[in-house]
C-alpha cells in the first residue's frame, strides 16, 4: 500500500472517529448531567419515522441535522472575512494536533497490503510531537481571539480577552507539567513516552504525582472545562466569544471544545497514566501481532473514556473560579509546583540511584516516596499561605467608615 | 515518496482534509439555508437592550503585564527541552559520572559538540578514549538557568504583576 494512501486511511478514520466521538459526548454529557441533577435527560430521539426511541442514541444526528438546516445569516457588524476564519481556525487546530497522538501501539503487518510495522498515528515519524501539539494547541487562542474580536459584540470580546487571557496563563504550567515527564523519558515522542512507561511498568502519576496535578489542572483550564469555563460564562457573558455565531459555524466551535477535552484526556492517558500499558495484560514490548495491538487500542481508548468522564463530573461538581482566583490559580499556585516539580525530577534523575542507595530502595521506589512527599509539603505550603485568598482580601488599613461616610 | 524522510507530509495532508471539511460544511450550511436578514436579527445581541455603540473602543486590557511575563517565561522554558531530551539520550548517559569536577578545559569543546547536535547528526562522533562533558557541570548549568528563571519569577511576583487589579 502506498504511504500516502495509508496516510488518508488512517486521516479518514482519526477525523471520522474524532467527529462521531465529538457528537456522542455531547449526549453522554447531558446524560451525566441529568443523572447529577436527577432528572432523565435527552432518551426520546431514536429512530425516526418510527416509535423507537433507542434511549435517545438519534439525538447528536438530530443536533446536527438542526445545525445544519439553521438559517445562515450574518449579522450586520461582523468583520465578514475574520468572523468566518475563526470557527474554521478553531476547528482546524484542535484537529491537526491529533496528528501525533498514538491511538495503540505499532502493529505488525498482518498482511493486509501493508509491506512494513503499521504505527497507528497519522505522521508517527515526527520526532517533535510534544512540541507540535503545543505549537497547534496555541492556534486555537487565535480563533478565541479572531471570533470575539470580528463579532463586533461586547459580550464577545470581553470574552475573547478573559479567554486570551487564561489561555495564555495556563500554558506555563502545562508546559511545566510535561517538563518533568521529558526528563524522565528523554524523548519528545508520545509513542516512546508509552513505551518507557510499559518496560518499566511504573506509570508517571506514581513517580511524578505533582507534575500530574499541575498538568491536570493545566489541561481543564486549555481545555476551557467548567471549573476555568471563563471563556464562555453563560450567566455573565451570554455565550462569550462565539454569541454571534449559529448554524454550522457555532458547530464547529461546540466540536472544537469537545476536541480540545478529547485531546486532554488522551494526553493525560498518554504522558502520566501509561498510555496502552496494564499490568498482566498487554504485554510491553514495542510492536505487538494485531490481536494484543487491538487489545491495547481499547485499553488506551478505556482509560481516555474514564478520564473524559472525570472530566464531567468534575463540570458539575465545581463551581466557577472567579476571575482573580482563576489568575491567581495560574500564576502563583500552579508555575511554582510545576517549577518545583521540575527541580525534584531532575535532582532525582541525575542522583536518583546513589541517593535511593543507602535505603536499600530502587530509583523509581525512592522517586514515588520523593515526590509524594514534595506534593503534600506543597499542598500544607500552600493551604497554609493560600495566596488566592490572601493576595486580595479587602484592604485594612482603610476604615470602613471612609468608605460609607458619605 | 518515502513518508520516513518527510513526517511532515501526512500532517499537511490532514490540515488539508480538516480545513475541506470545515469549509465544505460551512458551504453546505450556506447552499442549505439562504440567509433571510432582517433589522433587528442584524444587530448585535446584548440581552435585548439596544447597543449604545459598538464594540470598537479603547479597551483597559488588565493582563497587559501578565502578557508580557508569559512571553518571557514561555520563552525560557522552551530552553528546557533541549536540555530534557538531550540529558537523558544514551550519549548522555554513558557520560562518566565520577569524572572530578576539575576537567573543564574542554568545556568550549564540548559547546561546539554539544551531545544535542551529535544526537541527531547521521554521522557518529568518533568515541573518544574519555569523555569531555562532565554530568554535573550539565546539571549544574541546568539548575541556573532554574534559578535566575525563579529569580525573575519572585521579582514579577514582588513588583505585583501577578496581582489582579
Amino acid at each position: 500500500m502506498p504511504p500516502v494512501l495509508e496516510s488518508l486511511l488512517k486521516i479518514a478514520v482519526l477525523v471520522g472517529g474524532l467527529m462521531t466521538a465529538a457528537a456522542y459526548l455531547v449526549l453522554v454529557e447531558r446524560w451525566i448531567a441529568a443523572w447529577v441533577q436527577d432528572r432523565l435527560g435527552p432518551n426520546r430521539v431514536g429512530v425516526p419515522l418510527t416509535k423507537i426511541r433507542l434511549f435517545g442514541l438519534g439525538q447528536p444526528v438530530a443536533d446536527g441535522v438542526k445545525f445544519l438546516t439553521k438559517g445562515e445569516f450574518t449579522p450586520g457588524q461582523v468583520d465578514k472575512i475574520l468572523y468566518f476564519v475563526a470557527p474554521v481556525a478553531i476547528f482546524v487546530a484542535a484537529m491537526a494536533a491529533f496528528a501525533v497522538v498514538p491511538l495503540g501501539s505499532v502493529v505488525l503487518p498482518a498482511s493486509w497490503g501493508f509491506d512494513g510495522p503499521v504505527r497507528l498515528a497519522v505522521a508517527p515519524g515526527l520526532d517533535v510531537g510534544m512540541l507540535y501539539i503545543f505549537a497547534v494547541g496555541s492556534v486555537a487562542v487565535y480563533g478565541v481571539v479572531l471570533g470575539g474580536w470580528a463579532s463586533n459584540n461586547k459580550y464577545s470580546f470581553f470574552g475573547a480577552v478573559r479567554s486570551s487571557a487564561q489561555l495564555i496563563s495556563y500554558e506555563l504550567p502545562l508546559g511545566l507539567g510535561i517538563l518533568g515527564v521529558i526528563l524522565a523519558t528523554g524523548s519528545l515522542r508520545l509513542d516512546n513516552i508509552i513505551v518507557e512507561q510499559a518496560r518499566s511498568g511504573t506509570w508517571n502519576v506514581f513517580v511524578q504525582p505533582l507534575g500530574f496535578v499541575v498538568f491536570c489542572v493545566a489541561a481543564f483550564a486549555e481545555a476551557g472545562r467548567l471549573p476555568f469555563d471563563l471563556p464562555e460564562a453563560e450567566q455573565e457573558l451570554v455565550g462569550g466569544y462565539h454569541t454571534e455565531y449559529l448554524g454550522v459555524k457555532l458547530m464547529l466551535f461546540m466540536v472544537s471544545e469537545f476536541l480540545h477535552m478529547i485531546l486532554a484526556a488522551f494526553l493525560i492517558v498518554i504522558l502520566f497514566l501509561g498510555g496502552w500499558h496494564f499490568w498482566g495484560l498487554t504485554g510491553s514490548a514495542e510492536a505487538v501481532s494485531w490481536p494484543v495491538a487491538l487489545l491495547r487500542v481499547v485499553v488506551l481508548l478505556a482509560k481516555v473514556m474514564g478520564v473524559i468522564l472525570f472530566f464531567m463530573l468534575a463540570r458539575w461538581s465545581w463551581p466557577r473560579f472567579r476571575y482573580d482566583q482563576l489568575m491567581e490559580v495560574a500564576w502563583k499556585v500552579m508555575i511554582p509546583w510545576g517549577l518545583i516539580n521540575v527541580v525534584v525530577v531532575a535532582t532525582w534523575m541525575e542522583y536518583g540511584v546513589q541517593l535511593a542507595r543507602p535505603w536499600n530502595l530502587s530509583a523509581a521506589q525512592g522517586m514515588a516516596i520523593v515526590g509524594w512527599g514534595v506534593l503534600l509539603l506543597c499542598w500544607l505550603a500552600t493551604t497554609i499561605i493560600d495566596p488566592t485568598a490572601s493576595g486580595n482580601r479587602p484592604r485594612r488599613d482603610l476604615s470602613v467608615n471612609d468608605n460609607c461616610s458619605e | 515518496m518515502d513518508l520516513s524522510i518527510l513526517p511532515i507530509i501526512p500532517i499537511v495532508l490532514l490540515v488539508a482534509c480538516v480545513i475541506g471539511l470545515a469549509v465544505g460544511l460551512l458551504i453546505v450550511g450556506q447552499v442549505l439555508n439562504p440567509a433571510r436578514p432582517g433589522a433587528v436579527k442584524q444587530m448585535p445581541y446584548e440581552s435585548g437592550m439596544d447597543p449604545i455603540h459598538d464594540a470598537r473602543r479603547r479597551f483597559d486590557v488588565r493582563f497587559f503585564l501578565l502578557a508580557i511575563a508569559f512571553l518571557v517565561f514561555d520563552v525560557e522554558l522552551l530552553f528546557l527541552y533541549p536540555w530534557a531530551v538531550a540529558g537523558r539520550n544514551d550519549e548522555c548517559r554513558m557520560m562518566n559520572d565520577e569524572l572530578p569536577a576539575g576537567t573543564l578545559s574542554n568545556l568550549a569543546a564540548d559547546i561546539h559538540h554539544s551531545s544535542f547536535y551529535i544526537h541527531h547528526s547521521p554521522v557518529p562522533r568518533p568515541p573518544s578514549p574519555v569523555p569531555t562533558t562532565n554530568r554535573h557541570m550539565v546539571f549544574a548549568g541546568a539548575m541556573t538557568f532554574i534559578a535566575l528563571l525563579v529569580l525573575g519569577f519572585v521579582y514579577d511576583w514582588r513588583k505585583g504583576v501577578f496581582q489582579w487589579r
